[in-house]
């Protein structure tokens, strides 16, 4: 009976000491820092939006009609709102970008997964971030200082090109991808386990069947998402646009001509200090609304498509 | 003689098979020489181009016109002071972000998915579009700070932002979960043992992705193109109230200029660029490096 009782008070006493009440109060108000802290990238997100749309639809209830006409001269009086050129010169150059980075990246992609050895491995993965770390101004210049004058407007069959060109900005759009489909290509052939690469070559496979046909297609689904998330970036590339390619909205069909993006076209409006509701202010919103909804829809796709294989193989 | 008729079929099969393979393999080494050779194509034509001019002058002149006597001391100081200042305010936010997401958070709810999803997609926006949310709210409109460091540092700092939750997020994921167990087994509240234990040892991880973010962000023009940094600035900043440009502006500057000794100068503020972050880049790899030799041993 005494025993009990005396067990009886030791329980009592195993009540949170005011020490470890201080101690869970301190952490209640960490955690409430943290949840601060959390909401600042869902304001960021908010911030964005509400900064786009208003004068986004502001403008677009004015010029519905004049959308899809064919010259673009926002900043002109009278100005002229047909967006075909913006969106005809992001295709190009996006287009060119895909095929220049696309190849590239995904042979860098198999070449890490299956053909490099460990330490090649780890002497190539490197150099591919720094080529990932290279400045967009920097490829923008190598563009404009090189490209465009020592082999494009040299050997360019159509036309005349000059000093700005739609395809030079295309190929350092597309070298500044090559990192981009590289690594996520690699993150997903990776991940494939090696018990399918055993089984095909226990089949007889070769090492480029074995990565072409098995790691590759098992893959698929991450290779597809290395694909949307390279076109998302160079879809909203800025500078290299904006250095190589021009400033001169042209309606073209010629690669070797100047040519704007929608991104390149927000980053030249915005150098003058745009006035709060002028022309010039209220376009490069109307633009930007269009690149982010664009660039949303295709990162969604693409992490979507990241999840399926990490649910398939991790 | 059904049976050599197989074998020689075979082997003409495999013959095949191999060439394709041989041929396969050469194209991929040809592709991954031209992605990474094309590094060095780019420092040596800027280096042929403007080595030369290479300095101590460059880097502590003030920007002229005048080929001779121009710099880029004010764009690096005002790089540093931006980026610098941005990392002060996203690297607390992102890391308290990143610990309540991988350590205190309901993993399963529906609000936590939404807001991974809402990190995820903010990392894949356009730079550009930034620097349109700094000229609505921070520039101009209800902040109106004006085309200062304070309003630059603000929009990198959410450029930056998703990116860190994401590394490091992923370096607290790999801390070994006995660590928090343990701590938890011994009495210390969930905050303690994440604060004690699992936060140091994330750190070096959260250091390499830092650099890297941080270079990224050193290099990035277009978002600061629109809070007018594209300007001619003969002065270092002083506060964040002061006016600014940034490296890789300056070499913008240079470049929407076609006379030859511009070109050179952009050149130069190219290699001076490039240089800060292969250094950036080098010491994030040497200490990802170390720490991995330190844990496996």
């Amino acid at each position: 009976m005494t025993l009990g009782t005396g067990v009886n008070t030791q329980q009592v006493s195993l009540a949170p000491s005011a020490h470890l009440r201080r101690r869970m109060g301190y952490q209640k108000a960490m955690i409430a820092v943290m949840v601060a802290a959390t909401l600042v990238s869902v304001f960021v997100t908010v911030g964005i939006v509400v900064s786009l749309l208003p004068t986004t639809f502001k403008l677009l209830s004015e010029i519905t009609t004049q959308l899809f006409g064919t010259v673009w001269a926002p900043l002109f009086t009278p100005p002229q709102f047909g967006i075909v050129p913006l969106i005809t010169g992001t295709t190009m150059i996006v287009v060119i970008g895909m095929l220049i980075g696309v190849p590239f990246g995904l042979a860098a992609a198999i070449f890490l997964s299956d053909y490099a050895t460990f330490n090649v491995r780890r002497i190539v993965k490197p150099i591919l971030e720094i080529l990932a770390g290279i400045p967009t101004v920097v490829l923008g210049l190598f563009g404009l200082y090189i490209l465009n004058p020592e082999l494009i407007e040299k050997y360019w069959p159509i036309g005349d090109p000059l000093a700005y060109t739609g395809i030079g900005a295309g190929i350092m759009t597309g070298i500044l991808i090559i990192p981009i489909v590289a690594s996520v290509a690699d993150d997903a052939l990776s991940s494939v386990p090696r018990a399918m690469r055993e089984a095909a070559y226990a089949l007889g496979a070769t090492k480029r069947e074995v990565a072409v046909k098995i790691v590759f297609t098992a893959g698929l689904s991450g290779v597809v998402a290395a694909l949307i998330l390279a076109f998302a970036r160079a879809f909203g590339e800025t500078t290299i646009a904006l250095m190589v390619a021009g400033s001169y909205p042209k309606l073209t069909a010629n690669p070797g001509d100047p040519m704007q993006t929608m991104a390149s076209f927000i980053g030249f409006a915005g150098i003058g200090d745009a006035e709060v509701g002028s022309n010039a202010y209220n376009t490069i919103f109307l633009v930007g609304s269009l690149l982010f909804f664009t660039t949303l829809i295709f990162n969604i796709l693409g992490n979507r498509f990241i999840a399926r294989f990490r649910e398939a193989y991790e | 003689m059904s049976n050599t008729n197989k074998v020689s079929l075979e082997s003409r099969l495999s013959a095949r098979r191999i060439f394709i393979d041989g041929i396969f393999r050469f194209f991929l080494l040809l592709s991954v020489t031209f992605a990474l050779g094309f590094i060095f194509v780019i420092v040596y034509r800027l280096w042929r181009n403007a080595g030369w001019l290479l300095s101590w002058d460059l880097i502590k002149n003030f920007p002229s016109y005048d080929i001779d006597s121009a710099g880029f001391q004010s764009s690096i100081t005002g790089s540093i002071w931006v980026v610098g200042v941005a990392t002060l305010i996203a690297l607390p936010i992102g890391a308290l972000t990143a610990l309540y997401l991988e350590s205190f958070s309901n993993k399963k709810s529906k609000l936590q998915k939404l807001v991974e999803l809402n990190i995820q997609n903010l990392a894949g926006v356009p730079a550009v579009v930034f620097g349109l949310i700094g000229l609505a709210f921070i520039a101009r409109g209800p902040f109106s700070w004006g085309f200062t460091v304070g309003s630059a540092a603000m929009v990198i700092a959410m450029l930056i932002l998703p990116v860190i939750i994401i590394i490091t997020r992923e370096s607290i994921r790999a801390v070994p979960p006995s660590f928090k167990e343990g701590a938890l087994a011994l009495g210390a509240t969930p905050w303690q043992a994440v604060y004690r234990l699992v936060l140091p040892y994330a750190i070096p991880g959260t250091a390499t992705g830092t650099i890297l973010a941080v270079s990224r962000a050193i290099g990035e023009s277009a978002p600061l193109l629109l809070l007018g940094a594209l300007s001619f600035v003969t002065f270092n900043p002083t506060g964040l109230d002061s006016g600014f440009t940034i490296l890789p502006l300056a070499i913008f500057k240079y470049a929407s200029d076609s006379r030859e000794e511009f070109q050179v100068l952009a050149s130069a503020g190219s290699l001076i660029l490039l240089a800060i972050l292969f250094a950036m880049n080098l010491s994030a790899i040497l200490l990802r490096d170390r720490t991995l030799r330190k844990r496996n041993v």
